[in-house]
């Protein structure tokens, strides 16, 4: 019972278990891939791609993704007008102000450019800081349980009664009491970590949760520790795989989420401010003209929902298109 | 006696006894503590396996085999308790930290488990869960490699077009084809001993003989030991050199295959011979074994099966007979009256009653 087992641990030293470098679902062409014209060597990813390709809405929903990106980032380049106030109050959509103009004469195009810059920096940051943190948190109380599970599962459950508004309009009138002084630029990134940390990462660390339990008993587990698989490896690379349809579900509707987050905090005035815009900004400054003014609300109403659509319609084709269960269309 | 080896191929002579065992255990005990009480769910095993040979390890659903096979592994719950000894290759496994044990897993012992549809991962290829058992044991090797040793497995184990069918995913493949893929990946590595856990219960009985061929070939071309564990007698005839009988947590009797099926020195061995379908008996009913086994919670005083046993006598309820010798070396039972069943008709005579 007590010998030291030298050789073995000295063993292991030698050889340490290879993590890879890899992503799932990673297949390296195997030798030997000629004679068989019919079923074409292909990897993982390239499937993934081809399968991503066939489905409709996913391809448009990335072209609006990317029109959109182009829009907010390469926009300020085309379009210089600047975001103060100026004497061309109220102008209807036209020439020299392609959407028009709001009542103290502030650039349409030129705010909802600057604000679907900051609703997707704010979207895509929530999700990705969100997602990593729900399915991380989630994977280990599952896979762990015990006094992990315990730590995680009441942290969400007292988070959960808590109106997410109401967590974020606190924190971020704080915030923004104290950095007064950086009224552009930190903002925004303060307002997604804010949104990320108190609202959007419990649902997913909750479902990821639930699913590996289940996934832990599946003998494919079992295998892979009778392969000598470290609990690390098992969690991350064998469990977690399985699992990337929800996760993807979760991230895209946490995108879209964020954006209508963000718009309602901005709405009642405690998100974004002058002179930065966002959409939800925007409608809130322009909430009395909506019926004399409708171009005013109208179109960063339109881009809020052209956000939510292009990013759903893309985690609807990814989910597809990494199920290996899909069936293969063509060869 | 007309209880006969189910033969499907001969079976193995002339264990390999000179040599070290490469498998030692001696008296194994595990145990699990629930709300209800001690689960006792191994009881003092002892077995030894040499390199090569082929054990059989033969048991109702609880009686132990599973959880003995995962002891040696070292896969068990961290709720249970093991005792006693198991060196493999002369280095003891029980107390070591899972982080030495999993050097041995997967690389020294391999596995085959039950259920094929369950035990590959459902988002990977085959060959790439094969070349990852491969790489993670072979610290340097390159990803190129790995894949090659992985269709080199999946040929081994006769899978036609193995370069092709590694790039597939298991839903792709057949139940026998998927367990041809688990034995593929337990030899990948070329480990000494492979456990077998049930290996062909969930698939056709057309499939089963095969895999069981792939199995023995698999394990002669890397000379490995088996340790194959089945409720399944006529898989037992087939494939393995000795043959222990466990029921409720202990070994109640082991020999030679030919020997346990010729001549059985334990009423629950007679009894489990008369529970298989002969074709010697075409119309006549199978005799079965009255009554269930013991609950691991609850074990009966004395002798386990005493409850079940058409011999059973009032001092089998008192003291639990031990594993003593019988006829000649290396057949063990487990019973105060082996001596006569020697000469007795089968499961029919002992476990038919008045019925007929």
């Amino acid at each position: 019972m007590s010998d030291p087992l030298s050789p073995l641990a000295a063993a292991e030293a030698a050889a340490p278990v290879p993590t890879g470098p890899a992503g799932a679902g990673q297949v390296p062409g195997g030798p030997g891939s000629g004679g068989f014209e019919t079923v074409r060597a292909r990897s993982g990813w390239a499937m993934v791609g081809r399968r991503f390709l066939r489905h409709r809405a996913a391809v448009a929903g990335s072209v609006l993704f990317v029109a959109l990106l182009l829009f907010a980032f390469a926009g300020p380049l085309l379009w210089t007008a600047t975001l103060d106030p100026s004497s061309d109050a109220k102008l209807p959509p036209g020439p020299a102000h392609p959407l028009g103009t709001d009542r103290i004469g502030h650039d349409m195009l030129a705010s909802v450019i600057s604000g679907t810059r900051f609703s997707l920096q704010i979207a895509l940051v929530v999700a990705l800081v969100a997602g990593v943190l729900g399915v991380v948190l989630g994977a280990l109380a599952g896979y762990l349980r015990g006094w992990v599970d315990s730590a995680v599962s009441r942290l969400v459950d007292l988070l959960l009664c808590i109106p997410p508004l109401v967590v974020t309009a606190v924190l971020a009138r704080n915030t923004f009491t104290l950095g007064q002084a950086s009224r552009d630029g930190g903002n925004w990134l303060t307002v997604a970590m804010i949104l990320a940390l108190f609202t959007a990462w419990f649902a997913i660390a909750r479902t990821i949760r639930g699913m590996v339990l289940s996934l832990r008993e599946k003998e494919f587990v079992e295998a892979a520790r009778a392969l000598g698989a470290s609990p690390w490896r098992i969690v991350f690379r064998h469990i977690l795989p399985n699992t990337v349809d929800v996760i993807i579900v979760n991230a895209t509707v946490t995108v879209a989420q964020a954006v209508l987050l963000e718009s309602a905090l901005s709405f009642i005035g405690l998100g974004v401010r002058r002179p930065s815009a966002s959409l939800g900004l925007l409608i809130n400054e322009n909430r009395n003209e909506i019926t004399t003014l409708p171009w005013l609300f109208w179109f960063p109403f339109l881009f809020i929902v052209l956000i939510s659509l292009s990013v759903n319609f893309i985690g609807d084709g990814l989910r597809d298109a990494f199920d290996p269960k899909q069936k293969r269309v063509g060869a | 006696m007309n209880v006969r080896p189910i033969d499907v191929w001969p079976a193995h002579v002339e264990p390999p006894v000179e040599r070290a065992p490469l498998l030692q255990v001696e008296g194994l005990s595990v145990d699990f503590g629930t709300e209800d009480g001690l689960v006792r769910a191994v009881r003092d095993v002892s077995f030894r396996l040499h390199p090569g040979e082929v054990l059989g390890v033969v048991g109702e659903s609880g009686c132990g085999k599973s959880v003995s096979a995962a002891a040696v592994m070292g896969l068990l719950p961290r709720t249970a308790r093991v005792s006693g000894s198991i060196r493999f290759d002369g280095r003891e496994l029980v107390g070591r930290p899972d982080e030495e044990l999993r050097e041995l897993r997967g690389n020294r012992i391999g596995m085959v488990f039950q259920d094929p549809m369950t035990s590959l991962n459902p988002v990977y290829t085959v060959g790439w869960q094969l070349a990852e058992a491969f790489r993670a044991h072979h610290g340097g090797a390159s990803r190129k490699r790995g894949w090659a040793k992985a269709v080199e497995a999946l040929e081994q184990v006769g899978i036609p077009q193995p370069d092709r069918r590694a790039r597939q995913y298991p839903h792709e493949f057949s139940g026998g084809m998927r367990q041809r893929a688990m034995i593929a990946m337990a030899i990948v590595n070329e480990p000494d001993l492979i456990i077998a856990d049930e290996p062909t219960t969930a698939l056709d009985v057309t499939v089963q003989a095969q895999i069981l061929e792939t199995l023995r070939a698999a394990a002669s071309s890397t000379g490995a030991a088996i340790m194959l564990i089945t409720h399944d007698l006529g898989v037992v005839a087939g494939m393995a050199d000795r043959v222990q009988v466990m029921y409720g947590g202990t070994v109640v009797e082991s020999a030679e295959t030919v020997r346990l099926f010729a001549h059985p020195r334990m009423p629950y061995t007679v009894g489990l011979l008369g529970s298989v379908p002969n074709a010697e008996q075409v119309g006549r009913a199978l005799t079965p074994i009255p009554g269930a086994p013991p609950s691991p919670l609850n074990l009966p005083p004395g002798c386990t099966f005493g409850p079940r046993c058409p011999l059973v006598e009032p001092g089998c309820r008192t003291l639990e007979p031990a594993l003593v010798m019988v006829d000649e070396p290396g057949h063990e039972a487990r019973c105060v009256r082996w001596e006569e069943l020697t000469g007795q008709a089968g499961a029919e005579v002992l476990f038919g009653g008045g019925d007929d």
